[in-house]
């Protein structure tokens, strides 16, 4: 019986490969993610025009501008005066406007000998675009402070990830996502098929054990899921520049037990679902919705109401994401992130252990 | 002893009852039909006998084993073919009879002189998809791959609905053949035409067997007179046989109309009476298995 384990596996390959076009979506969906989410949509600072108000130019000032300049991430467009400031800003023309205090080097000597706290510099920034305004003035605020230390309250340093580059935040994001949806969502699909067609009934009332033809299910989609797992990852450190500085190891073997949750996930799904639009909805509304909104995939789960971050705990992908970012973009080991590998081996026992005793060896 | 046996057999869906206390035997090497309308309970039957379902009550052995308690015995020695057509539609012929032969762990290899008859015709067209065949070829297909493990038993839900006038005699043909085989077939159908080529019938409605017997017998025990009748205007004819005295029963049958008689009953009075309408004719008629299915149900 253990060579026709590798035909059932065989069948079920051949149903993929003839679907032409879902192969397509699969193959497809991680990579437009992937630069969507890196290049188009992004919070992360580039190419913001700054203009400079300077009643009094000087050294100091000059060098500071020079800083500016020399940063990818601004684009110098000139002195304006203090009456320019609105228009420059409400035409678009620039997104900031640096404002020095009048008689700015004479003020900051008092400043340094502990004379005045008054401030010295204003940052004016366009907000109408909430992220780039807080990561325009927070880097801002980075690059000047950081030249004039002595007069700063206190340093910021963004570590892991200093240009606050949004790809790293979201390559987690997007491969918690997209193995629920290979997973999960085509893995229930096409059980329910076999039951929607009728076909299930054939396969029920054969001697090969039920579970035994499921199994066999799972198997290509494990294995596309794996390719796609490849294909982000590849992605994620040549075209978004991700450091992985964790090591791949760590960050392969927790991918791959968060597919075999996935895969527990559409089995369990399929026990539940009758049609296919069913098993479709139900990975939608009750898989995806949460992910996107509960798993800090979008939203951090600091930011949540208390209620939803309590609901966010249920959710595997919160576990998976925290982690794959400490991983990625940290560069922890395995060994930093037991907590949250811990959870997932918890889940997906439970979720293995639901399904299988749910699943019916017969009709009803 | 019987292959099949069922014992007050009973199940019903959300209270709506399907089977009704059904009782009765398939003798081993049978072709064996059950003939009744949509909704008579066939389909609940086969699911019962293919373990697909639990009964409510009652109980039903196959092959020596129980439904319930032996069902994993079962599945290996019955081929079910499903009222619906369920092979993969997107698997070639030849994918798809392997993968059967692989879910039943077997060689196509042995049971191949089993199946030849039948597979022999589809094979020109092996590598089409079973999507793609024409409705009399896909159940040749799926009948080849009910039978790829030479089961004791073959279970048929209504194979030829759906299925053109030629194949569906071819259909039976193969049926008659694998008797020779010694393989015992439960076969559903609602087309009465087809209850003449099993060797015992069982006419079913509404979740009870009316009667069980061979086909010559049950239309022998058609007790009553029998007239096909005919005229210009067949509705007009309907409603004023059924008023004439002596009319026990008068439905339409084919292009004439049945009528069944009582022994008052005189057919030049009939005409007499109905002169009024246009063309009328009667004439005696041999009660086939339909007559004798609308009697039982009227009782």
């Amino acid at each position: 019986m253990k060579n026709n384990f590798w035909q059932f596996v065989k069948k079920e390959s051949l149903h993929i490969i003839r679907d032409k076009r879902t192969m397509l979506v699969v193959m497809l969906i991680p990579v437009m993610l992937m630069v969507l989410f890196g290049f188009a949509i992004s919070t992360e600072v580039n190419n913001i025009n700054v203009a400079v108000v300077a009643p009094d130019r000087s050294n100091s000032i000059d060098d500071a501008v020079e800083t500016l300049s020399n940063n990818n991430y601004f684009t110098f467009c000139g002195y304006i005066t203090q009456e320019q400031i609105d228009e420059k800003l409400r035409s678009g023309e620039v997104s900031a406007v640096i404002v020095f205090t009048p008689d700015y080097d004479r003020k900051l000597s008092q400043v340094a000998a502990g004379i005045t706290s008054a401030p010295l510099i204003q940052v004016i920034v366009d907000a109408s675009n909430v992220n780039t305004a807080n990561s325009a003035t927070a880097y801002l605020q980075n690059i000047l402070l950081g030249k004039e230390s002595k007069q700063s309250m206190f340093e910021t340093r963004m570590l892991f990830n200093p240009q606050m580059k949004s790809a790293y935040n979201f390559v987690p994001g997007i491969m918690g996502f997209i193995f629920i949806l290979v997973c999960a969502m085509m893995t229930s699909v096409s059980i329910v098929r076999e039951k929607e067609t009728g076909t299930m009934e054939v396969l029920l009332a054969s001697p090969a054990r039920p579970i035994k033809i499921i199994f066999a299910k799972m198997i290509p989609y494990f294995a596309i899921s794996c390719i796609v797992l490849i294909m982000i990852l590849l992605l994620a450190r040549y075209l978004l520049e991700v450091p992985m500085s964790g090591g791949v190891f760590g960050i392969f073997t927790l991918s791959l037990l968060y597919l075999v949750l996935s895969l527990s996930l559409g089995l369990f799904v399929s026990t539940i679902a009758q049609t296919q639009i069913a098993a479709l909805l139900i990975s939608a509304m009750v898989m995806m919705m949460p992910i996107m909104m509960l798993s800090g995939l979008l939203f951090p789960i600091e930011n949540l109401p208390l209620f939803f971050q309590v609901v966010s705990n249920i959710i595997p992908a919160r576990w998976y994401i925290d982690a794959m970012r400490k991983m990625m973009i940290q560069g922890a080991p395995l060994i930093a992130v037991w907590k949250d590998s811990v959870i997932l081996i918890g889940m997906t026992i439970i979720i293995l252990a639901i399904s299988l005793k749910k699943f019916n060896n017969k009709l009803e | 002893m019987n292959i099949i046996e069922t014992y007050n057999l009973s199940k019903s869906y959300n209270g709506v009852s399907a089977l009704n206390d059904i009782s009765f035997g398939v003798e081993q090497g049978e072709l064996f039909g059950l003939i009744g309308p949509d909704g008579a309970g066939k389909t609940t039957l086969f699911r019962l006998l293919a373990t697909l379902l639990n009964p409510d009550s009652g109980s039903a052995v196959v092959n020596g084993y129980d439904i319930a308690k032996d069902y994993q015995k079962i599945r290996s020695c019955i081929g079910y073919m499903p009222g619906r057509f369920s092979l993969y539609p997107d698997l070639s012929v030849e994918e798809n009879l392997n993968f059967f032969a692989a879910l039943f762990g077997v060689d196509i290899k042995e049971s191949y002189s089993l199946i030849a008859p039948i597979y022999k015709q589809i094979e020109p067209f092996k590598s089409r998809r079973a999507g793609k065949l024409s409705g009399g070829m896909k159940q040749k297909l799926a009948l080849s791959c009910a039978l790829i493990h030479k089961p004791a038993v073959l279970l048929l839900d209504e194979p030829t609905t759906g299925v053109d006038a030629v194949s569906r005699s071819e259909f039976w043909d193969m049926l008659s053949q694998l008797k020779e085989s010694g393989i015992t077939t439960l076969v559903s159908t609602p087309y009465m035409d087809e209850a003449l080529r099993c060797d015992r019938i069982a006419l079913c409605n509404e979740g009870r067997i009316l009667g069980i017997d061979t086909p010559a017998r049950i239309t022998a025990e058609f007790n009553s007179k029998l007239y096909s009748i005919s005229a210009n205007n067949m509705y007009a004819l309907l409603n004023a046989a059924r008023k004439i005295e002596g009319v026990i029963e008068c439905y339409p049958f084919g292009e004439k109309h049945h009528l069944v008689a009582d022994n008052n009953f005189n057919p030049e009075i009939f005409i007499s009476k109905l002169s009024y309408i246009e063309g009328v004719t009667i004439e005696p008629a041999e009660p086939t298995i339909e007559d004798m299915f609308i009697k039982l149900m009227k009782q």
